[in-house]
């Protein structure tokens, strides 16, 4: 029984986790390389505030400035956000609803990879001749324009890795449909399962249409197609269309996952069932519909004209109404609580005036009308920092102070926990609530600098001033981080003492069996359940017996590979044939054997058998007895 | 469970596909995945269609100008009983007889090849009767990334099929290569559902113009 020995050293460990299928470890997998994007994303960020600090600044110039921004926006929404949300569901759907591993381990993986190597892919324009410019909407009048390779690192590098998302959408819903415990029904799954199951088909049936435009500016810019050039009768307002018709969804499958880990801890820290969970769930779900109806919003001035306009507008606005219903549910959560401000509740108190500011700034951009004077302008950047940093950010950092304890086994430091939170959320509402008045000003978006003496000059002063009081909670939450690994105490099953849900129940890791025998769900908050019956731990549902468990494979990390490669290829043959065959001859050959790597693994995966392996019952008895060392 | 456990037609199960939990993640997981390819088709018919006999000038050929019907209906039929051959594989599979489903798995195979051969013999004409290429216009660059990734998926499934019968040929039946059969098979009717609207939509509407 080779794996259940504990593998110690630098190497080993390097090599299970490059080839790891246990969904506890790609969570951290997600969260180291999700949380180095954000700080790249960050710094960008820092860039773009010092840049328009004051009036016609020359920090960077304006080329370089058109990269920054575009890689701040893309590197944050597919590179950050996304991935750090997927830390958190790998690390805690499948516990919440009494898993032994998601349904397809080996896919999980792969996801990983793909979206690995597509960020690095995508980061590695800085080095070869120059970022993405065209924003993260690489709208296809500005961007089959755009010299160089920046465009095509962005359409490859996110081809990459909206693959892997795809997978790992998929992989949830399958997790959540078919490997529940005994006992967990639909009507039982925690809100973060929920949501998670929700923002997965939103992944499933969003993703594509991305994958489509990308295909179509693909072919435009590397393979001479015509889709979006009007002069061989294209139309760049197809790219347009494709693009928010997953956009809009995927604001929603950032947001969704957000508002289920508060729901989480609003209900533990009020230490109160969460507040009408059927309705929870119903607005969840009714979200998730209406998302796919509402993309034309960010439409309204292409001249669709007013009907398609006025329809767009009024489904937009119902959005509200499913998400109205959430808020009130979370404060109708607290209502007659007894409320507990830890780290993450400060987290989920903060996001409910700053989301529904954004939410507000949201339905006056819905009415088409006056969005023909806002669009394009700061106040269209201020909605959305409002509700994605105001929702998803603050879900994020809320989830990495709740769950640390439960991915890592070590709490951290609650004081600099909220000394974060303070700097963080001051610095958020310095930065981005003048932004509103800069917009209505008339400042418009993604502009390199603007000239003294127009009445902008302390509104972007302040803003900036807020960004670095952001950055510095940033830096403190690294320290603590730092210092919480360093002093590795360890901390049991349940440290926050009020847990409700099936993850709070075992090991802090858990095994990498995750529950010795499955848990028997008899209600909404299992957990809490047993304690109110005075249990300290769950009711087995079966008898201890063998574990099923996955083998570890390294082909996901070479699949992913041949792709990182074939793209260099695919990107370079564009000046062979410009050079006529004269120079770039390795760029045919290079785009050749990056597929062969992949198609050959797949073949590999496919061809070889993989059964898995056991643990067995009688190792799982011996180590009961040894107090629990598996 | 053990996956290689050999079988006869008696203990065989009644739907071998879903009766291990494996299976039956993999039979739930390829129906979602499907579910995502509806919505890539969808996209790529949306951008032909607004595409459609998109020319830069009037030199260029029309879809009423080359698509033929006795051509596409062959492709039609081909397609479409290669479909059914599959589903008489799948019948056979799950009656365990490994020979019979080989045998229309292998049939399956041939037309769809043949359905190939006269794909490239389409898009061959077209571009050298008509100059209609995929760099020539925006309507030839829609039709040929429509048609083309239909053609592509056609080329995976047959690939598909063929590693599954190399693959398995001397072992027969068991647990473990029975979801493997029948998924692939899912993914062969869901490129014959495709084909239909491609027949409709592209051919048919394109020759009323
Ligand atoms: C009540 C709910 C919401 C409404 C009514 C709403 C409405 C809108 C409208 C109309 C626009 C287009 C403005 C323009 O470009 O002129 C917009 C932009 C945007 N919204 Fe929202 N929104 C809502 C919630 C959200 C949420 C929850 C998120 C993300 C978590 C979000 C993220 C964005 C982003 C990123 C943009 C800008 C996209 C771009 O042009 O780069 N919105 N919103
Ligand atoms: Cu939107």
């Amino acid at each position: 029984m080779s794996t259940v020995v504990q593998k110690k050293g630098f190497f080993p460990v390097l090599w299970d986790y490059l080839t790891t299928v246990d969904h506890k470890k790609i969570a951290i997998l997600y969260l180291i390389s999700g949380g180095f994007f954000f700080l790249v994303g960050g710094l960008e960020a820092m860039v773009i505030r010092i840049q328009l600090a004051v009036p016609d600044s020359n920090f960077v110039s304006a080329g370089l400035y058109n990269e920054i921004l575009t890689m701040h926006g893309t590197t944050m929404i597919f590179l950050a956000a996304m991935p750090l949300l997927f830390a958190f569901m790998n690390a805690v759907v499948p516990l919440q609803i009494g898993a032994r591993d998601v349904a397809f381990p080996f896919l999980n993986s792969l996801g990983f990879w793909l979206f690995f190597f597509g960020g690095i892919f995508l980061n590695l324009s800085w080095f070869l001749g120059g970022a993405p410019d065209a924003g993260w909407t690489s709208y296809a009048s500005l961007s089959l324009a755009s010299e160089g390779h920046g465009i095509d690192f962005y359409v490859l590098g996110l081809q990459i890795s909206g693959a892997g998302t795809l997978i790992a959408g998929i992989n949830f819903l399958v997790t959540i449909i078919n490997m529940r415990a005994p006992g967990m029904t639909y009507m039982r799954m925690p809100l973060f399962t929920w949501s998670t199951f929700v923002a997965s088909a939103l992944i499933l049936f969003a993703f594509p249409p991305l994958t489509v435009g990308l295909f179509l500016m693909l072919f435009d810019r590397m393979f001479g197609a015509n889709f979006f050039d009007h002069t061989m009768g294209g139309n760049t307002i197809i790219w347009e269309h494709l693009f928010w018709i997953f956009g809009h969804p995927e604001v929603y499958i950032l947001i969704l996952p957000a508002f289920g880990i508060f729901s989480e801890i609003f209900a533990t820290f009020s230490r109160k069932r969460l507040f009408g969970y059927s309705a929870m769930v119903f607005a969840t779900v009714l979200i998730g519909f209406l998302g796919f109806m509402v993309w034309v919003h960010h439409m309204f001035t292409v001249g669709l004209g007013p009907t398609a306009n006025a329809i767009f507008a009024v489904a937009t606005m119902a959005i509200a109404v499913p998400t109205g219903v959430k808020i009130f549910n979370w404060m109708l959560t607290m209502w007659g609580g007894s409320i507990k401000f830890t780290t993450p509740m400060l987290y989920a108190v903060a996001f409910i005036p700053s989301f529904v500011a954004g939410g507000v700034t949201g339905v006056m951009l819905a009415v088409a009308a006056a969005d023909y004077q806002y669009h394009d302008t700061y106040f269209v950047v201020a909605h959305f920092h409002y509700v994605i940093i105001g929702g998803v950010v603050l879900g994020l950092l809320a989830g990495t102070h709740f769950y640390w304890p439960k991915m890592f086994g070590t709490m951290l430091n609650e004081t600099l926990g909220k000394v974060t939170f303070w700097l963080f959320l001051i610095g958020f509402h310095l930065t981005f609530f003048i932004q509103h008045f800069l917009g209505l000003m008339g400042m418009p978006r993604r502009i390199w600098k603007y000239l003294p003496n127009q009445g902008l000059e302390v509104g972007n002063a302040i803003s900036t001033v807020g960004a670095f009081f952001m950055a510095a909670g940033v830096l403190v939450l690294i320290y603590n981080i730092i210092i919480t690994q360093v002093r590795n105490e360890r901390v049991g099953n349940d440290p926050w003492g009020d847990g409700r849900t099936l993850e709070w129940a075992i090991a802090s890791p858990p095994p990498f069996y995750n529950f010795k025998q499955l848990p028997l769900v008899r209600g909404l908050d299992p957990y809490w359940i047993e304690k109110m019956e005075g249990n300290d731990r769950m009711t087995p549902a079966e008898p201890i017996g063998d574990i099923h468990m996955p083998n570890n494979s390294f082909i996901p990390f070479v699949m992913s590979l041949g792709l990182f490669i074939a793209a260099f290829g695919a990107m370079y043959q564009v000046d062979w044939r410009a050079s006529d065959g004269a120079e770039y001859g390795w760029a045919i050959p290079v785009l050749v054997i990056g597929m062969l790597i992949t198609i050959g693994s797949m073949a590999v995966r496919s061809l070889k058998d993989d059964h898995g392996y056991h643990v067995h019952k009688e190792d799982l008895e011996k180590d009961d007895e040894e107090g629990g060392r598996l | 469970m053990d996956m290689e456990q050999k079988f006869t037609s008696k203990t065989w199960p009644e739907s071998p596909e879903k009766t291990t939990l494996e299976g039956k993640n993999k039979f739930l997981g390829f129906w979602l995945f499907l579910g995502g390819e509806t919505v890539l088709f969808a996209s790529l018919f949306a951008t032909y269609l607004a595409l459609k006999d998109r020319v830069p000038d009037n030199s260029h050929a029309l879809a009423q100008d080359m698509f033929e019907l006795p051509l596409v209906f062959i492709m039609t039929m081909l397609l479409l009983t290669s479909s059914l051959t599959s589903v008489y594989a799948m019948y056979h599979m799950k009656n365990y007889n490994f020979k019979k489903m080989q045998t229309w798995l292998l049939i399956t195979v041939g037309l769809g090849l043949a359905f190939l051969g006269f794909e490239i013999y389409e898009f061959n004409h077209y571009v050298h009767a008509f100059d209609h290429t995929f760099t020539s216009s925006a309507f030839g660059s829609g039709f040929y990334t429509l048609v083309g990734f239909h053609g592509a998926h056609v080329v995976i499934g047959l690939g598909w099929f063929i590693l599954l019968l190399i693959r398995n040929s001397r072992r027969g039946l068991n647990l473990y290569n029975a979801p493997k059969f029948f998924v692939a098979s899912l993914y062969w009717h869901f490129i014959d559902v495709v084909w239909v609207f491609i027949f409709t939509v592209v051919y048919l509407m394109g020759m009323v113009g």
